[in-house]
């Protein structure tokens, strides 16, 4: 029997309209969301100083991976560049296992222009982009739908609301590149130029898109903003359980669950334990559970018995993971750990963009040691060998990526070592 | 130079040059709009654009060669690009893609003879928790298994 109890006692902000397509529409947005009010406020009446300043008490840890807190990337933005400002929202979404912007952007598009809008005041922006992964065709659709009818308002474009403030948003596609989830490869990808991460610093609140001071936040931070302005900051960071960490978490959990979705859960009221028993309905066909990774296919695999942690950003440090995208992949007993680290390892290499020796040469690397091992091929000393070539690619790239590849190949051999020599002692052959 | 795209083309450009700072910008809108009116882009349509942009077509080519999405040589009518990653492989998406290959005749990577189906391995598309699930042309299809999945492509066949 199913346990409701996790999901009754959750004060959610997003998930209570994503039950109906309809929800999309501008009508819908102002007549049962009380849509564009804040906005409305902001311009009116607060100073985009008096923005930030409330953005910081929220608490808000950005919702793309890194985490960083939201209020103090607004705040690094000069305020007296002449440059022109902009704010770029991340809808890459390409981490494999994450797919919760995606059911913003199709049930509550409007909660992000107005988070865009509001944001862009803050910032001093006259023009925001939202960089949407190619394959979203229909999100994409849908976006610029909404914001066709947010300009028909006259709620974008010249003049809004009556005030001096203007702002125009631009949707622009992706085109299938895993890199341009990383924010300077967005940056370059935007400027028609391939998805290659820049050299930091200069960050991009100095020298972003167009080499002007930019700021970059996922989807899901900026749809926070209007319910941070609505609520107020400091009741928007109590929504959070633990510290740090304000507001609530969507959750994209997928593979071996009876209940796979997309979830909301206030930011540390559950343990990784809650979130897969309760939300998830428990395992598949009433399996065993044998690992979960946690945040996204680059975070650290953990075993079965590690999951009650309080899933949140600290507690998955503390024991050597990481929340990331907030993506939770289910993995049961029956499951072939050495194939599955050969599926991830092949994505990371086919991602590398190629700029850095480590990440290039070693991920490919990576992926051909454990190609010969899973068909019989290799030596115990080959285990070893993977470890030293991960080791060589973590820390020394331009981006994470190279991290990312080498972080599941540590922690699988870490915790699943006999699995992999199984192979070796010609225990075990792919099929 | 002979021009191969279209007006309408040429339209979208005009309403989005204002929307950048910069025409190179553009580069990959282009690349996009180019994409849907020919199925892929072959040389003369990079070099064109190359030649609407400013730059050299090497450097559209030099772009346009960094992203799967665009196809440098001719696809099927229906491109099925079949989601391999973690999520979808804990869902049986190997044997999706085994079924896939003995329906259709053709290796991952190639088209039928016919010219009515290219089949592809696709990267996490975002569609973790309807696991499995696959792109064809631009839709998504999800919550896969093998008996949708021949229905799709017998409906492709008669449709």
């Amino acid at each position: 029997m199913v346990k409701e109890s996790a999901k009754q006692n959750q004060q959610t902000l997003f998930i209570q309209h994503f039950d109906n397509e309809k929800n999309r529409f501008l009508s819908h947005y102002l007549s049962q969301m009380n849509g564009y009010a804040q906005a409305r406020r902001v311009l009116t009446e607060l100073t985009p100083d008096q923005v930030i300043e409330e953005v910081k008490k929220a608490n808000i840890r950005g919702r793309g991976g890194a985490g960083f807190p939201m209020g103090m990337k607004w705040s690094f933005i000069p305020k007296n560049s002449e440059k022109p400002k902009y704010l770029v929202c991340n809808a890459d979404e390409s981490e494999p296992g994450t797919c919760k912007d995606r059911q913003i952007i199709t049930y509550t598009p409007h909660v992000l222009i107005e988070g865009l809008l509001i944001g862009s005041y803050a910032i001093g922006c006259k023009h925001a982009y939202v960089y949407i992964r190619g394959e979203y065709v229909r999100e994409t659709k849908i976006l610029n739908e909404a914001i066709d009818e947010a300009y028909a308002k006259g709620f974008l474009g010249k003049k809004i609301f009556g005030t001096d403030y203007s702002l125009d948003i631009t949707v622009h596609r992706g085109a299938g590149a895993y890199i341009c989830g990383e924010e300077t490869g967005l940056l370059n990808s935007l400027e028609g130029k391939r998805g290659e991460p820049r050299v930091k610093p200069p960050f991009p609140a100095i020298s972003g898109a167009f080499s002007c001071p930019t700021a970059v936040n996922n989807v899901e931070s900026i749809a926070n903003v209007p319910h941070i302005m609505s609520m107020g900051g400091e009741a928007f960071a109590k929504l959070g359980k633990i510290d740090k960490s304000g507001g609530t978490r969507l959750i994209s959990l997928s593979g071996h669950v009876k209940r796979p979705g997309v979830y909301e859960m206030q930011a540390g009221s559950l343990t990784l334990r809650q979130i897969i028993e309760e939300l998830g309905g428990g395992i598949l066909d009433d399996k065993k559970l044998k690992a979960v990774i946690p945040g996204g296919s680059s975070s650290p695999i953990l075993t079965a018995d590690e999951i009650d942690v309080v899933y949140d950003v600290e507690p998955l440090g503390k024991i050597g993971t990481m929340m990331g995208s907030a993506a939770i992949m289910v993995i049961n007993e029956d499951t072939d750990l050495v194939k599955l680290l050969l599926r991830i390892t092949k994505f990371y290499a086919h991602e590398s963009c190629g700029q850095c020796t480590p990440c290039r040469e070693g991920c490919h690397w990576m992926e051909s040691i454990l190609h010969k091992l899973i068909h019989g091929e290799a030596k115990v000393t080959d285990l070893d060998l993977l470890i030293d070539v991960a080791g060589n690619i973590g820390g020394k790239t331009l981006c994470a990526l190279g991290d990312a590849a080498a972080m599941p190949v540590q922690s699988f051999l870490k915790k699943f070592r006999p699995e992999f020599e199984a192979y070796i002692k010609g225990q075990k052959r792919y099929a | 130079m002979e021009k191969h795209l279209s007006s309408k083309f040429y339209e979208a450009m005009k309403r989005l040059e204002p929307r950048y700072p910069n025409k190179k910008a553009l580069i990959l809108p282009a690349l996009h709009q180019a994409q849907s009116e020919f199925g892929w882009l072959p040389k003369e349509v990079l070099a064109e654009i190359g030649e609407y942009i400013g730059v050299h077509a090497a450097q559209i080519r030099e772009v346009a060669s960094f992203y799967t999405m665009y196809n440098l040589k001719p696809v099927g009518k229906t491109h099925l690009k079949i989601c391999t990653n973690v999520a979808c492989c804990l869902r049986g998406a190997d044997d999706l893609m085994d079924f896939a290959e003995k329906k259709l005749g053709i290796k991952c990577g190639e088209t039928t003879p016919d010219g009515k189906f290219t089949l592809s391995e696709e990267e996490c598309l975002g569609a973790c928790t309807t696991a499995p699930a696959m792109m064809a042309n631009d839709d998504y299809v999800e919550n896969l298994d093998i008996n949708r999945l021949n229905e799709y492509i017998e409906g492709v066949r008669h449709g």
